[in-house]
């Protein structure tokens, strides 16, 4: 199901990295890098995390001089357990709030969420925020922080980091112009260590509908950007586009998590992944583009891997999901 | 595409560990590591004038200690993750994980922290370790060694 909107207008994004993620190629773009240290002045990694996530959704809204009253909805979603990072950032907030999770594609879920109700002219202003932190998904998904567990090629590498956006239905020069939910795929994939296979084909699938739904050809964008499939995942997007669909997207496509670091130089493996990943290329490089108008049309896929360790050791495979969201300049 | 045939499609896209090279680095190394406690053991025996058994302990303790030393400066994962098993087979491993896991829950308490997570990693070992003692010592038993 696609669905294009009218009223609905980006109006900030606010995005803080990682001394790590400030590294890589996109330095100039962050409005704000914390220091290497990633416990950034808190006493536990998991409080660094809502700490980053709380500043993102203040900064956000002291840049534009708004309040917490002024906000009529606060959607966020993270990769702790029961969204623990986001619901806590909420509590800092005093701001109706939804928590929402779809791994590392929760931001576009939550674009799609905010779109209708700001297209039905329900509601104003929303701030959609995520994050994600290395070391805590470290912990909770992999092994402890200091184990030196033996790392694949294909392994991507958690970004530290938090965004929060400002949409809102006040016309802006940049406009959410459609959406495509997408369905869980699972193509049986049970390898941790290789999630750009298990999430291309939700990638593909959702980017094939949405292309299909409103009629349109791959270059009717100047970019299609997926969520964290990493370089081995974006090249099996690219084939497998080819292969079912008989869809050449090769030409104007990339994946934030070949974007966000030096993968040369950085030993990240196959790339940067989690929330974070395509939210701190999309609104830091991307939507600074965008507002130069050197891109003018672009499709994000951020794509999510739905993993849970209790059924991956009960031998079930790993159902993946992303959502498209059509951004588009206007005069 | 079929879930099969997406699997079979998938396998051109990863890239294969080169097991050989992998193996031939622990058995050096490794090796490496034994001649080195194979040295302590002397050591410890001729200048503390202790029998070989005790020094064997001692050999032990000293490498869990440098292990353990390391995993907290931050070093260990990274010699890990650079020679892998060399490391993690000797009882460097084991103290590693340990260390590692001890580390990784000391804000969450000393009971619900570091008390129930220390063996996260390392539990398999002791449990599968005592269970395979167990029917060695009956097979010994049996043949009479």
């Amino acid at each position: 199901m696609t669905i294009q909107y009218n009223n609905v207008y980006l109006k900030d994004g606010y995005t803080i990295a990682g001394t790590y993620e400030a590294d890589g190629p996109l330095r100039e773009y962050f409005d704000d890098i914390y220091p290497k240290d990633l416990y950034f002045g808190e006493k536990t990694l998991e409080k660094a995390e809502i700490k980053m996530q709380t500043d993102s959704i203040s900064k956000l809204l002291n840049r534009n001089k708004l309040n917490d009253k002024d906000i009529n909805l606060l959607i966020s979603g993270d990769l702790q357990n029961q969204i623990a990072a986001s619901n806590y950032t909420a509590r800092n907030f005093n701001i109706p709030f939804l928590g929402i999770y779809n791994a590392c594609a929760t931001l576009s879920e939550g674009i799609s969420i905010a779109s209708s109700y700001l297209e039905n002219k329900n509601f104003n202003n929303i701030v959609i925020s995520t994050s994600s932190h290395n070391m805590v998904a470290e912990k909770q998904f992999r092994n402890p922080t200091e184990y030196g567990a033996y790392k694949h090629k294909t392994t991507t590498f958690t970004a530290t980091g938090a965004c929060s956006i400002l949409l809102t239905n006040k016309k802006t020069n940049i406009k959410i112009e459609s959406s495509t939910i997408g369905k869980i795929i699972d193509k049986g994939i049970t390898d941790v260590n290789h999630m750009g296979a298990v999430m291309a084909p939700a990638a593909a699938d959702t980017i094939y509908r949405h292309l299909h739904n409103l009629n349109r050809d791959p270059n009717y964008y100047d970019l299609i950007v997926t969520g964290d499939l990493g370089v081995y995942g974006k090249q099996i997007l690219i084939d497998y586009m080819k292969k079912v669909y008989k869809l050449d997207i090769s030409k104007n496509y990339n994946d934030c998590g070949c974007m966000l670091f030096d993968i040369g130089k950085q030993p990240v493996y196959a790339g940067a992944s989690g929330p974070v990943c395509s939210a701190l290329v999309i609104f830091s490089y991307i939507y600074k583009e965008m507002k130069k108008k050197k891109l003018k049309k672009v499709l994000i896929v951020p794509t999510g891997a739905l993993f849970s360790p209790t059924l991956l050791f009960q031998k079930e495979s790993i159902p993946s999901i992303s959502h498209a969201i059509g951004i588009e300049v206007i005069k | 595409m079929n879930n099969n045939e997406y699997q079979e499609f998938v396998k051109n896209y990863t890239p294969h560990e080169n097991i050989f090279k992998n193996a031939l680095l622990t058995f050096i190394l490794g090796g490496i590591i034994g001649v080195l406690s194979e040295l302590l053991l002397e050591g410890y025996s001729i200048y503390l004038n202790l029998p070989r058994k005790e020094s064997g302990i001692l050999v032990i303790l000293t490498l869990i200690v440098i292990s353990s030393i390391l995993t907290a400066l931050g070093v260990m994962d990274l010699l890990v993750s650079k020679f892998k098993s060399a490391l993690l087979i000797p009882i460097t491993g084991f103290a590693h994980s340990m260390t590692s896991a001890s580390l990784e829950y000391r804000k969450e308490g000393l009971v619900t922290g570091i008390g129930a997570n220390i063996f996260k990693l390392s539990g398999t070992v002791i449990l599968y370790g005592i269970v395979s003692v167990y029917f060695f010592g009956i097979i010994r038993l049996i043949l009479g060694w």
